[in-house]
């Protein structure tokens, strides 16, 4: 079988070619994203592009380049590089436990001197590329079994109990959806995911006495948070002020009275969406949305064009846990999901955040360019 | 193989699809939140913004200053430098203490409680290190500022008294806000806000303490003020003049000097009071910056009372001064005339009780006039006895003994003129004529203060109406002055031949060869005094003393002597003013109290101050007197 690249049929397709059939519109889209992340940390600095925008601008660069190499990379070289992948990211996970940084009172941190790697950032990426390898090498029919699906449960669980142990209840459930989102796509049947979700109903109490206090407080705080205005519910209420003042214009570029008084937290990072919609109001904060769905539609419609299952599984997977993310985030700025420090794809302050949800796109490019590249079970092209 | 690949994208397509309109929904759910927040509830969120970022701030008045008749200050506002630190703004607090410690002594005590509240408070909110600095130590701390990190001068306000041991009764003091005051008023909850707590300060605290301004400040989530939005500036309380002449206030006081006591000077025209001293005093001042325990407990356990305005709440037996009702209630009931005479062999048999004249060999025949000049007890006793208790107490409370004036100072006393229902509803016991004898000559029950007395003179001398005693020019209703009048006072009500006779007495006291005060006249024309002596017996002589010989006042304790007392006007014709000197244990009225009075009235007449009216200024003052002369 012949390999095409965009309708060309050709053996060997040169890298001028691969750089021509990139997605162009969806680097475009990134790069509006992350611009409208920069003009909000220039304005979270009270109008200075130091100390955030202009790292971050670096950030960006530094992944951009990353980036397109890994789009220029065949999706087979990825394909094998999955397990391995998964296994690094494990590998970091159980680093941090040891040597991580106490960070926000929590180990989530590797410090490698220039750089502050976050493992949960880099084992999402790992469980997807893994178990995209693996449904892409099992049968349809198989997948009705149950001993099929031990094992990428137990991929899925590992992460998920470590990330969980550091403690980050937020990312630890990120990994446990985006992995039951990849069971979805690979057509695991709907009855699994009922008794999943009866199971899950039932151990809630069970769950409930192996929170940490904190972790309980936050999820209590979230269900009254004007029980509380001045303690934990504070962020929550001081992040809907500043959304609901903000209005439907918004209070202006650089006038946010919230965020420029400090009322709000954490606001470079976690609490950036809120800095935005009070600066831009709604009108400012349904244009971001817009461009995070037109993200979400490209991804998904990647996924749809890629002839192998590794690639559509791998393409989606990656659209979903960027979509969690950002959904994340802004419901639990709005208050509709509690605190639980996930950051804003692309406009968050942070260099780990950047770098993966690049390499993400990156792979989702290599997807596109690759849609019609021929993956045998194994890995092989023949 | 095909089949199977189309089979599995289909499979996947059709999954992806839902996953990617999940995906969506969850969008539009993100997007109606931000409609809800934004749009519905957008006002409840902008003012709860507003509410987060805008703080009031309340600007305190300056307080109304108190000046005398002559616009001389009485009370007034000096500048308060303190000296703070902002812990934020110096790398080590300890050091930066330890260096002004060179400057300005810091003591250990001190030194604990500035880290303390500097750990306790935000970085940026500054802790008074000292207050009350002096000129010389803000200039230094200024000029080694470079070397003091973080140390910063400000200036606010305190209550001083220029003249504060003269008129320290009468002004009262200014302290902090305690608990009890708070009443609403946001005003006294702001930091370092001083209240009136005694005197005028307390009685006009309202009109002295002005209206506060505001600053509306936008602070952040810390508190820290960004900047100001708004000031509405307060208003500075009202200035309140007093009819007080304070020179010569500070003469009487001088001339009391280190006796205790108390001297009222009243003008018999207006009632206004022109000095009201009381002896010893304190210093208010001292009660601005605080107190020491040791200070405060000298002060309560002095046993001369410094902190007891005795002019008004010193209540005295009135002694000999009280003649003059016994002899007008007479008059008025007609039971005597100027010709009445009776016999004065030295003491008056009444059933078993013998009573005594103060002259042990007798007076001889005594008719009224002398009965006053030479202060015939004799005399008295048989007036008393055929007046009756009930008619000498009428004409005393209407001469203003016996109840309270309201004047505008806390703590008055009303004094005491018993009557027989009294006596039974108090004591118990029925009324007897004895009594009637000892009150007669003002002992016994009969209690006043010197200010009662100073009317009681004052409505003789003026002898129309009933002047009603005030120390400032304008009364307050809540916090409006509002100027006083004469207009409305009620009459006297008592014949002006028999005051003309009462007076002819009190006249003689000092003129009449024999008169008890003929010593203290004051000799100069025009400005002769006519008045009336007091000894106010506090303790009673035992039957044998008075066998062997009456004890001398020099030779019992101190708070066993007489209260000396004298009542007087001056001058005779058309006279302006009136004048109550009580000396506490000091020995004989005539001795003792007659030369305060005399140089006290003299002195008011030379300067004339009732010929002014209150909130004449000095400058204006001496422009008449040029004129004049």
């Amino acid at each position: 079988m012949s390999v095409r690249y965009g309708g060309l049929s050709r053996a060997e397709p040169s890298l001028g070619d691969k750089l021509i059939h990139l997605n162009w519109g969806l680097v475009l889209l990134i790069l509006a994203t992350a611009s409208v992340g920069f003009a909000m940390l220039y304005s979270a600095a009270n109008g200075d592009l130091n100390p955030w925008a202009t790292r971050q601008m670096a950030r960006l660069g530094v992944g951009m380049v990353a980036m397109f190499i890994v789009a220029m990379i065949d999706l087979r070289f990825w394909l094998r590089l999955a397990y391995p992948a998964y296994a690094a990211g494990l590998l970091l996970l159980a680093a941090v436990e040891f040597m991580g940084s106490i960070g926000m009172g929590a180990q989530r941190w590797l410090d490698l001197g220039f750089f502050q790697l976050q493992p949960s950032e880099v084992m999402k990426v790992g469980l997807v590329m893994a178990l995209a390898r693996y449904f892409h090498g099992i049968e349809l029919e198989d997948i009705g079994r149950i001993s099929y699906l031990l094992i990428p449960i137990a991929m899925i669980l590992a992460p998920a109990a470590m990330v969980l142990r550091q403690p980050d209840l937020g990312t630890a459930m990120v990994v446990v959806m985006i992995g039951g989102a990849m069971f979805w796509l690979a057509g695991v049947r709907l009855w699994m995911f009922a008794a999943v979700a009866v199971a899950v109903v039932a151990a809630i109490p069970v769950g409930w006495q192996t929170l940490h206090g904190y972790q309980r407080q936050r999820i209590l705080t979230f269900m009254n948070p004007e029980s509380d205005p001045l303690g934990s519910g504070y962020h929550i209420m001081q992040s809907k002020i500043a959304l609901g003042s903000g209005g439907v214009f918004g209070k202006g570029f650089l006038q946010g009275t919230q965020s420029h008084l400090n009322f709000l937290p954490e606001k470079q990072t976690d609490f950036i969406f809120t800095m935005l919609a009070e600066e831009f109001g709604l009108l400012g904060g349904l244009a971001t949305l817009g461009l995070y769905l037109l993200l979400v539609a490209y991804g998904i419609a990647i996924s749809l064009r890629c002839r192998s299952q590794f690639g559509r599984l791998l393409a989606l997977g990656i659209t979903t846990s960027f979509f969690l993310y950002l959904f994340i985030n802004v419901a639990m700025v709005m208050g509709l999901l509690p605190v639980v420090g996930v950051p804003l794809p692309l406009i968050s302050y942070g260099g780990t955040a950047m770098l993966t949800v690049l390499i993400g796109f990156g792979l989702l490019m290599s997807v596109s360019l690759h849609r019609d590249t021929y993956i045998n079970r194994r890995g092989g092209s023949n | 193989m095909h089949r199977r690949d189309n089979d599995l994208q289909r499979h996947f397509t059709r999954r992806a699809l839902v996953l990617g309109g999940g995906q969506a929904a969850l969008m539009g759910v993100l997007a109606a939140r931000m409609y809800y927040l934004q749009v519905v509830e957008a006002d409840r969120y902008a003012l709860l913004a507003d509410e987060n970022r805008i703080n009031m701030r309340l600007l305190q008045p300056s307080r109304g200053t108190i000046v005398d008749r002559f616009g001389v200050p009485l009370a007034i506002n000096r500048q308060n430098y303190r000296v703070l630190i902002t812990s934020e703004n110096t790398p080590d607090i300890e050091q930066t203490l330890n260096r002004l410690a060179h400057i300005i002594p810091i003591s250990d005590d001190e030194r604990a409680r500035i880290l303390r509240d500097t750990h306790k408070r935000r970085n940026f909110v500054p802790v008074t290190i000292r207050e009350f600095l002096d000129w010389e130590e803000v200039a230094k701390i200024e000029v080694n500022a470079p070397d003091l990190p973080g140390i910063s001068i400000d200036v606010g306000q305190r209550r001083f008294y220029p003249d504060s041991v003269t008129v320290a009764h009468v002004l009262g003091y200014v302290a902090s806000v305690s608990p009890d005051d708070i009443n609403g008023d946001p005003l006294l909850e702001t930091p370092g806000f001083r209240i009136g707590r005694s005197g005028l300060e307390k009685k006009y605290d309202l009109a002295l303490r002005g209206r506060a301004g505001a600053s509306q400040v936008e602070v952040n989530a810390l508190g820290r003020v960004i900047r100001e939005l708004e000031r509405k500036e307060g208003q500075s309380g009202q200035e309140l003049v007093l009819t007080l002449d304070v020179e010569l206030q500070r003469f009487a006081a001088e001339r009391l000097g280190e006796e205790s006591g108390a001297v009222v000077l009243i003008d018999v025209e207006t009632g206004a009071l022109l000095t009201l001293v009381s002896n010893p005093s304190f210093d208010p001042n001292n009660f601005t910056e605080g107190l020491s325990t040791a200070q405060w407990q000298a002060l309560v356990n002095n046993e001369r009372a410094p902190l007891r305005n005795k002019a008004i709440a010193g209540e005295f037996s009135p002694g000999s001064t009280f003649k003059m009702v016994v002899a007008l209630a007479a008059l008025e009931a007609g039971v005597l005339d100027t010709e009445t005479t009776f016999f004065c062999n030295g003491k008056l048999r009444l059933g078993d009780g013998l009573f005594h004249c103060w002259k042990r060999e007798g007076h001889g025949k005594v008719h009224l006039t002398r009965g006053i000049r030479e202060s015939c007890d004799v005399y008295f006793y048989e007036v008393s006895r055929r007046v009756g208790i009930e008619r000498i107490g009428d004409m005393a409370r209407r001469l203003g003994l016996g109840a309270n004036f309201d004047i505008d100072l806390p703590g008055e006393r009303p004094g005491l003129i018993p009557t027989p229902a009294w006596k039974q509803a108090v004591i118990g016991e029925p009324w007897v004529t004895g009594e009637t004898l000892v009150s007669g000559i003002g002992q016994g029950f009969v209690l006043t203060t010197p200010l009662q007395l100073a009317v009681m003179v004052a409505r003789i001398a003026n002898g129309k109406k009933a002047l009603q005693p005030h120390l400032t020019r304008d009364r307050a209703v809540d916090a409006t002055l509002i100027a006083r009048t004469t207009d409305d006072l009620p009459d006297l009500g008592i014949n002006a031949r028999h005051l003309d006779i009462v007076r002819q007495g009190m006249i003689e006291v000092t003129t009449h060869e024999r008169g008890t005060a003929r010593r203290s006249r004051i000799g100069e024309e025009g400005m002769e005094m006519a008045g009336k002596t007091g000894t106010a017996q506090v303790r009673r002589i035992t039957r044998r003393e008075r066998a062997v010989r009456v004890l001398k006042n020099e030779e019992l304790p101190w708070k066993a002597r007489d209260h000396a007392l004298f009542v007087a006007y001056a001058p005779l014709e058309k006279p302006r003013y009136a004048v109550a000197v009580v000396v506490e244990h000091g020995g004989s009225g005539s001795k003792v109290a007659a030369p305060i009075a005399r140089d006290v009235l003299r002195e008011a007449q030379l300067r004339d101050p009732a010929a002014f009216a209150p909130g004449t200024t000095t400058a204006s003052r001496a422009s008449t007197d040029t004129t004049d002369s």
